[in-house]
């Protein structure tokens, strides 16, 4: 167990940026808060998964809605903390640590506000290594762990728990139309897990991974170095692509942002054209017509002189970017991963290959 | 139509005289510290002394640096009472949370978290809490501070609780001036909280500001109206300025790329204003600077204003040359060429000399650089063909050849030929292309809305109607509006489909 140290903060919200893949934003207004927090004298405590007990309980926590409305309404852990405090008295059992549910984006911090809230360790682990947009695409839900009891809760005095659903992807349709009553923002926490759990099935080390991308853009850019360079250098990462946006189309489907990015490319990449198509992440990734990368392989986009990570929903023509590719965890690259996270399960009608296979 | 474009800068006040596209007169002078006299002289000169020049100016547009400078040099500014509807929820940021503290402390007044505000949807979030806000607009009342700024949660959507906090505290507090968030438009509450607050800390100033401008028109003789430039390239009545003087932020570079485009005919193009110290590059696209990508800080502060994309670098006609060891800059002697350079008489070696050597201007006294290698001259030839290659290569976003203008007092020093470039073109009034680009500005409208489950073209069409309305109510000539820009942002994880659409629009003064 460690504190993190306040510096640590920014460079966990850049490297969650990265992680977040398009979907996750730059964490800027929760990285104000937990910064706040931190003048206020409360700290976070991360803890190696290797520390817990097996037996330890482990609350499993994120933020459900859409992201615009967190910008109105400013990201708070007290909800968050409501829905655990509601699944402690429906298991009669206190919380020993909490854990967020994806690394990727904005819910890399909200763990860390209601560890502070709450005074308990963040596990350093999540279940996707990344962000994906629905709460079955889970490490947990993908080696069969039940994600019910599922508690949600608001900033009033609503608190909703589900005790039983027949799957995670109902948990996850159940729990959109509850929070869109709340006013598409509200805080979850699934089913406890227990020490032994999240060390055999979580991603482990994934807060870690990007606090050291943070800090390898921060360390490039203060020795006037290619920050993009250092990250892929750094993160065991490939560079997919180097050029400008020419176009960008995106429509709304079933709550998902849809569309297709096309980057004209420069430098190395020259004459060549690049096509990345989302679903609220970036899922594929084609370079004049060959394969790149696919989900579950996190594809990100980044500014090519400051490497912060671009978002699907903000991405705009004219912008100079870097692709990068990395290696999703060895549970998203299983038979029981890919079918949830792979490409046919996000409508692709091809199967994944690694991106180290691929054209590069 | 005559009209007169006037920039007042930091160092300098330039005013051009225009008729129609035509540039009758253009006069660069020292700024003043009581402002009035700068423009006056400057006026006085562009009048050409007649009683009676002034008769025909239709209009005056004004590009001032005042408000930013008064926020990056904390001078001028009021405390403001901040005032933030949307409890339980908005709470876990405070205003001016991420503010610099100098900045925060000129301008931090009492501030007050009330329950209220509405979700995306219309709803409201609780109750809106009207008891604790005649309670703050008495603590306002009370503290004696003179602004004070009203911020609720979803407010660019629904703005009740913003209009109705403001009436309560106009009862209680007549005195204070207000900003409402919802006049700022733009969701994203800490930004636009920001620059709502800011804008109330700027009202004295305005106001101080907008008087002393119109004090030197109506002794210059001048009956037209008055207009001030935003960071757009348009133009908003003066009384609009005094109560929103954080649209005129950075009025300064677009002015500038915006006389560029008009002294050049070109719409599409990179241009290099060469000032003293950098040269600022910028990208015309459709005859209007590219905006940055990214959230601008104003004096250290998020806001949600876009910028002009301006990358500058350390090469003026003031940069200071060194022969051994071989440097060019980063320094520079600055406002002070007139006296520091070697054909000025002095004793430093500039680009300004440089250019002097190569002939590529004439100026001062050529004889003083017989001494300097050739050598030396056209290795910094090579050195600024690089330098600016480079430059107009980060501007582009396609690998086709484009025109450069070049504009500014160091536009000789831009080669005629780069590489990547198909033509440089040089125009004459290079050196007060800002008081031209102020004095062609234009008149916007701008509209902002969600919908849901409404075709992407009637929720475009809906939203370029009010755009269109909101112009002609500035000022502009209905016939004349074009779209400068439509944003439709599909919103994730919303029920119905919603489509939240942007749309701006420009168009000629009505004459």
């Amino acid at each position: 167990m460690r504190e993190l140290h306040y510096d640590e903060l920014e460079a966990l919200a850049i490297g969650a940026g990265v992680l977040g893949t398009g979907g996750g934003n730059h964490p800027h207004l929760e990285l104000m808060c937990a910064q706040a927090e931190y003048r206020r004298g409360r700290r976070i405590r991360l803890i190696d998964p290797d520390e817990l007990a097996d037996d330890a309980r482990v609350a499993v926590v994120c933020i459900m809605g859409a992201p615009l409305v967190t910008k109105e309404r400013l990201p708070e852990p007290q909800s968050i903390c409501r829905a655990v405090r509601r699944m402690e008295a429906h298991t009669g059992a206190p919380f020993d640590a909490i854990m967020s549910i994806e690394i990727g984006g904005e819910n890399a911090f909200f763990a860390m506000l209601v560890g502070m809230e709450l005074g308990l360790p963040v596990v350093d682990a999540d279940t996707m290594g990344r962000a994906f947009p629905e709460a079955q695409m889970a490490s947990f839900a993908i080696r069969g762990l039940e994600v019910a009891p599922f508690a949600i809760a608001d900033i009033r005095d609503n608190e909703i728990l589900i005790p039983r659903a027949e799957s995670a992807t109902r948990v996850e349709r159940i729990g959109r139309r509850i929070v869109v009553e709340l006013g598409s923002i509200a805080g979850t926490c699934t089913a406890p897990r227990s020490g032994a759990e999240v060390k055999a099935h979580a991603i482990l080390g994934s807060v870690s991974r990007a606090i050291g991308i943070g800090h390898t853009i921060q360390a490039a850019k203060a020795a006037g170095a290619d920050p993009v360079a250092a990250v892929v250098n750094g993160a065991h990462a490939r560079l997919g692509f180097t050029g400008k946006v020419e176009d960008v189309s995106r429509r709304t489907e079933g709550g998902f942002v849809r569309g297709t990015v096309r980057l004209a490319g420069s430098g190395a990449h020259q004459g060549q054209e690049m096509l990345i198509a989302f679903q609220n992440e970036f899922s594929v990734a084609r370079r004049d017509g060959a394969l790149v990368a696919s989900v579950p392989d996190l594809i990100t986009v980044l500014d090519e002189e400051s490497a912060e990570a671009i978002g699907a929903e903000v991405i705009r023509y004219g912008q100079r970017v870097a692709v990068i590719l990395l290696a999703a965890d060895p549970i998203m690259r299983s038979p029981e991963g890919l079918a949830v996270v792979g490409p046919r399960a996000f409508g692709y009608d091809f199967d994944y290959r690694p991106f180290e296979e691929l054209a590069r | 139509m005559k009209r007169i474009g006037i920039d007042v800068g930091g160092t300098n006040t330039d005013a051009v005289l225009l008729d129609g596209g035509t540039i009758l007169r253009s006069i660069k002078t020292p700024t003043t510290a009581d402002v009035t006299t700068g423009v006056k002289n400057a006026l006085a000169h562009v009048l050409g002394g007649a009683d009676d020049a002034g008769v025909d100016v239709r209009a005056v547009m004004v590009g001032t640096t005042h408000f930013t400078n008064a926020v990056i040099e904390r001078r001028g500014l009021s405390k403001v009472a901040a005032i933030r509807i949307g409890l339980p929820a908005a709470s876990s940021i405070p205003p001016l949370a991420d503010w610099p503290a100098d900045l925060a402390a000129a301008v931090a007044g009492p501030v007050f978290l009330l329950e209220g505000g509405h979700e995306f949807d219309g709803r409201p979030i609780v109750a809106f809490d009207r008891a604790g806000m005649r309670r703050a607009a008495e603590a306002i009342r009370d503290s004696g501070v003179t602004a004070a700024a009203i911020t609720a949660v979803f407010s660019p959507l629904i703005a009740d609780c913003e209009t109705e906090a403001a009436s309560i505290l106009a009862e209680v507090a007549p005195d204070v001036t207000v900003t409402l968030s919802s006049d700022l438009g733009r969701i994203g509450l800490i930004e636009r909280e920001n620059a709502t607050i800011l804008n109330s800390a700027l009202h004295a100033l305005a106001r101080r500001t907008v008087a002393a401008f119109r004090q030197a028109i109506a002794e210059s003789g001048l009956n037209g109206p008055l207009y001030l430039t935003q960071n757009d390239g348009t133009v908003m009545r003066a009384e609009e300025a005094e109560r929103f003087p954080v649209l005129c932020f950075a009025s300064g570079p677009t002015n500038s790329m915006r006389g560029a485009h008009l002294l050049s005919g070109l719409a599409d193009a990179v241009v290099l204003d060469v000032g003293g110290t950098t040269t600022d590059a910028g990208m015309l696209r459709a005859g209007f600077p590219r905006q940055a990508n990214t959230q601008v800080d104003i004096g250290g502060v998020r806001t949600f204003f876009r910028m002009p994309d301006v990358v500058a670098v350390a090469l003026g006609g003031g940069t200071i040359v060194r022969d051994d060891p071989f440097a060019i800059g980063p320094d520079s002697v600055g406002f002070r060429l007139l006296e520091k350079a070697r054909v000025a008489g002095g004793d430093m070696l500039t680009l300004t000399d440089i250019g002097v050597r190569l002939g590529l201007i004439e100026l001062g006294d050529a004889g003083r650089l017989a001494d300097v290698p050739v050598a030396l001259t056209e290795a910094v030839r090579g050195w600024i063909g690089q330098r600016l290659a480079d430059l107009v290569d980060r501007m582009k976003t396609s690998a086709s050849d484009l025109p450069v203008i070049a504009v500014g007092g160091g536009a000789f020093l831009v080669p005629d030929s780069l590489p990547g470039v198909s033509t440089v073109i040089k125009v004459a009034h290079a050196g007060v292309a800002n008081a031209v680009g102020a004095a062609m500005s234009q008149v916007s409208g701008e509209s902002e809305r969600i919908f849901y489950g409404v075709p992407r073209e009637a929720a475009i069409g809906e939203t370029l109607a009010a755009a269109r309305d909101q112009a002609i109510a500035a000022g502009a000539d209905g016939d004349t509006l074009v779209v400068l820009d439509i944003e439709d942002t599909p919103m994730s994880y919303i029920p119905g489909d919603p489509l939240r659409v942007r749309v701006r629009v420009v168009g000629d003064l009505a004459g």
